[in-house]
C-alpha cells in the first residue's frame, strides 16, 4: 500500500538530484532548471502531505493548504524563473559565455 | 494498482531528471524537465489533487518550461561547460575540481540520512480521502478568504518580476557601456 513514506523518499531523491545538478554542472540554464526540480520536490511532499492529514484535522478543508502553498510556490517559481532567465541573457551578452566561473567580477 | 503507478510515475521523474542533469546540451535538458513533470503530474492525482495536476501541467510544462525554451533558442550556447574536462562534469574518474565533488557527495549524503531517518518511522496507508479534498471550488473559496492577502501579494510579486525581468534583460543604453 502507498504510504506517506513513498513519497517523503521520492521527494527526497528528486531534490538530491536537483542539488547536485546546481553543483555539478558548469551551465547557467541547467542550474535553473535544477533549481526548478528542487521546488518540484518539495511541492510533491506539500501536496503529500496535505493527502496524509486529510483525516486527522477538523475539518478535513483545511487539508487542502498543502496543495494552496504548491500554487504560491508555483507563482514564486514563474517569478524566479523569469528574473533568473533575464540575468542570464544579459550575462550573456557580456561574456559570450554561460559557464559561472567566467563571471568572477564579484569574486575577492 | 496505486502502488504500480506511483513506481511508474516516480521512475520517469527520476529518471527523467537524472538525465536533465546529466545532458549535456540545455535544450535537451529543457524537454526531459517537462517529461519529468509529466510524471509528476501523475503523481498528482495519484495523491487525490487533480487540479494541481493540471497546473503542473498548464504553468510548469506549459508556461514557464517554454520561457526556458524561448531563452536557449535565443542564446543558442553550443559551448555548454566550456571550461570542464568532458569526462569530468559528472562522475569522472578525475574528478572536477574539489567544490563539485563536494557537492555532489553532499547530496548523496543527504538521500542516505533521509532514507536512515524515513526507514525508522512507521507510517500507515492513507485513508479514504472525503470528495471535498478533490474540490477545485473548496480551493477556490480558501484561496480567495483564508489566503486573500497572500494571493493579492503574489500579483504583486508577478508585476515587479516581470518590471524586474524587462529592466534586466534589456540592451543597456549606449551611454553606459
Amino acid at each position: 500500500m502507498l504510504t506517506l513514506n513513498h513519497y517523503l523518499l521520492l521527494s527526497a531523491v528528486l531534490f538530491a538530484i536537483g542539488t547536485s545538478g546546481v553543483f555539478l554542472r558548469r551551465n547557467l540554464i541547467t542550474m535553473l532548471l535544477s533549481i526548478e526540480i528542487m521546488l518540484n520536490a518539495v511541492n510533491l511532499l506539500f501536496v503529500a502531505a496535505g493527502r496524509e492529514w486529510v483525516s486527522r484535522i477538523e475539518p478535513p478543508s483545511l487539508a487542502l493548504d498543502g496543495q494552496i502553498i504548491v500554487f504560491f510556490v508555483m507563482t514564486v517559481a514563474a517569478a524566479e524563473a523569469a528574473v533568473g532567465l533575464a540575468i542570464v541573457i544579459a550575462l550573456f551578452r557580456h561574456r559570450e559565455t554561460l559557464s559561472p566561473d567566467a563571471f568572477t567580477a564579484l569574486k575577492w | 494498482m496505486d502502488l504500480i503507478l506511483f513506481y511508474v510515475f516516480g521512475a520517469v521523474a527520476v529518471v527523467a531528471s537524472l538525465f536533465v542533469v546529466g545532458q549535456r546540451h540545455p535544450m535537451y535538458s529543457v524537454l526531459l524537465l517537462i517529461v519529468s513533470f509529466g510524471g509528476l503530474a501523475g503523481l498528482y492525482i495519484l495523491l487525490e489533487a487533480p487540479f494541481v495536476a493540471v497546473t503542473q501541467i498548464i504553468i510548469y510544462a506549459g508556461a514557464i518550461m517554454v520561457l526556458f525554451l524561448f531563452t536557449v533558442m535565443l542564446l543558442n550556447p553550443h559551448r555548454d561547460d566550456e571550461g570542464v574536462p568532458p569526462a569530468a562534469s559528472l562522475w569522472g574518474p578525475s574528478g572536477g575540481p574539489g567544490p563539485l565533488r563536494i557537492g555532489a557527495l553532499l547530496s548523496v549524503l543527504l538521500v542516505a540520512e533521509l532514507g536512515w531517518a524515513l526507514s525508522r518511522i512507521q507510517t500507515t496507508p492513507f485513508d479514504e480521502a472525503p470528495a471535498d479534498i478533490q474540490s477545485v471550488r473548496e480551493i477556490g473559496r480558501r484561496l480567495f478568504t483564508d489566503y486573500a492577502f497572500a494571493f493579492e501579494a503574489t500579483s504583486l510579486l508577478i508585476l515587479v518580476a516581470m518590471v524586474g525581468a524587462v529592466i534586466l534583460a534589456r540592451k543597456p543604453p549606449r551611454g553606459l557601456q
